[in-house]
């Protein structure tokens, strides 16, 4: 597990409304989940659906301005009404998949609340009139799967939730956490993306109107049941207010997961970790972008602050990469990963990552075949857009983003000449991590 | 009227017979997967029909082309 840390030290008292750090309360004293009753301590009860009533809690997030924290960003007040909106009763789907090689973060909230994850997902479940909530969780992490599963124990021993809180392990593949996925899956089928129209909201999990959250999003859904909207906008910046988790991994001196406001600039946050600011940093995972760490410094890590950079914070993810090390071996590590984890259901993801995925690794090596760059430029403009999912998009806009950040070092690659660091004996923290091979056949 | 070509990437395994058929709105990428270059004007509406009804793994669907989004999905759960 990985070290944690908080942007802010003051420690709030039982049931009163916290300052500062929010989700991560308590974490640098737990080794493990808090129980239902220290929970109670730390963040007073869930307000019964009464006091808000049904709908209020939607009201009060779209107030709040909660945005998802999975990746997407969407607003999560809209979802929820969305789905409220539609005939016939609701699921709730809390993704806690966190497949994203380079994201800790969902693993570190389970880890240390649960509880709060579970009181978002109950009272979203409430709000949008549904009866019971599935937990996806992936089934490689088996003390995980433990951890939540005693979790919803402990609340059903209390009688607490007036809803059924299930537990799924789900096979783990890149794009198994993909929403479309966990529909399929839940219904009988593989945890593969399905073409949309229908989107969840409308038809998902048994054909019913589906709200489909991450798991740090759902527990700022708790938070704002409990202290409402105006708190929530007492932290981040207007247009992005509220906390949200980041995972610092790379050439970093504190490596682990943070909670900093929402709007902060990347340069500040980067500083938490002890960052190598003189490197480049992969900004929202292996969807993301690279960028040299000077270039966007200033910016605010929201989506309207990174736009103008052709970036977004995802699920909060900074990979830094040391000044010295080679980002287009390092994008070629990604591109080889990602290519291999496709649902294999597109022809156009099918066979064009391997293909730019090969064009990469020839890069790499400084043994192109033909004239690489022109190749992968042409081969962008084919791929993105053309699947089921995102999957083709996402690893297109990783590799045309690092030919674009390490533009001099693609070029020399591309003459022969590899740069000095693809030769250099880093350890593995310098690299972006990839998974081992788990189970990778299996689907269902 | 102004159709739109729809193609279901998932279902589509690239049999390519559509690009033969409709060779103005749609080409092949190197991997032989269609890519679709526009929306269908009334002159080639008859071709883009035939097109539809050719592919083998009903990849490929028209639409009007002023449909939005939210009444495609509608559409779809009628149908389905």
């Amino acid at each position: 597990m990985s070290q944690l840390r908080e942007y802010a030290d003051e420690a709030a008292q039982p049931s009163e409304r916290p300052a500062g750090r929010r989700l991560t309360i308590g974490w640098q004293h737990a080794g493990r989940p808090a129980s239902l009753h220290e929970h109670h301590q730390r963040y007073g009860p869930l307000p019964g659906s009464g006091r808000r009533g049904r709908g209020g809690l939607v009201d009060a997030v779209a107030a709040a301005g909660l945005t998802g924290r999975g990746g997407a960003g969407f607003p999560t007040g809209t979802k929820m009404a969305a789905v409220a909106s539609r005939r016939g009763p609701a699921v709730v789907v809390a993704n806690g998949m966190e497949s994203e090689p380079a994201s800790e973060k969902d693993q570190a909230l389970l880890a240390r609340a649960p509880h709060l994850v579970l009181d978002g997902a109950a009272a979203a479940a409430q709000a949008v009139g549904a009866d019971t909530v599935h937990v996806c969780l992936d089934r490689s992490r088996t003390w995980q799967v433990d951890e939540v599963l005693r979790a919803v124990e402990e609340r059903q021993q209390a009688r607490l939730d007036p809803v059924r809180l299930l537990v799924h392990e789900l096979p783990r593949h890149y794009v198994a956490s993909e929403e479309t996925a966990l529909v399929r899956w839940l219904n009988g089928g593989e945890a593969k993306p399905m073409t949309t129209p229908p989107r969840p909201f409308e038809r998902g999990v048994q054909r019913r109107p589906t709200l489909i959250d991450n798991v740090e999003t759902l527990a700022h859904v708790a938070l704002i049941a409990r202290f409402g909207p105006d708190w929530f906008r007492t932290a981040g910046r207007p247009g992005s207010p509220g906390t949200m988790l980041v995972t610092m991994t790379g050439a970093v001196r504190d490596p682990g997961v943070y909670e900093i406001e929402a709007g902060s600039r990347i340069g500040d946050v980067l500083a938490l970790s002890g960052a190598d600011q003189s490197g480049s940093v992969l900004i929202g995972g292996y969807f993301g972008t690279w960028h040299a760490m000077a270039d966007i410094a200033q910016l605010p890590m929201t989506p309207a602050g990174l736009r103008p950079a052709g970036a977004a914070p995802g699920a909060g993810v900074l990979f830094a990469l040391p000044p010295a090390s080679c980002g287009i071996t390092a994008a070629a590590r990604i591109l080889d990963y990602l290519a291999r984890q496709g649902a294999q259901q597109c022809g156009p993801c099918m066979f064009g990552l391997p293909a730019i995925a090969d064009d990469f690794a020839q890069l790499a090596a400084g043994q192109p075949k033909g004239r690489p760059l022109q190749r992968l430029s042409r081969r962008f403009g084919v791929i993105a857009g053309r699947g089921a999912c995102r999957h083709p998009d996402g690893a297109v806009q990783m590799a045309a983003s690092a030919l674009t950040a390490f533009a001099a070092d693609a070029r020399a690659h591309a003459a022969g000449r590899p740069c000095l660091g693809a030769h250099s004996r880093r350890p593995d923290s310098a690299q972006p991590p990839i998974p081992r091979p788990w189970a990778e056949e299996e689907w269902r | 009227m102004t159709l739109r070509l729809r193609l279901d990437p998932i279902a589509c395994t690239g049999h390519a017979l559509c690009a033969d058929l409709l060779a103005e709105r749609i080409e092949l990428d190197e991997w032989g997967f269609p890519i679709i270059l526009g929306d269908v004007p009334p002159g080639l509406a008859a071709d883009a029909r035939r097109a539809v009804r050719a592919c083998p793994t009903l990849a490929l669907e028209l639409l009007p082309a002023q449909m939005t989004r939210e009444e495609g999905a509608r559409d779809h759960e009628r149908d389905s």
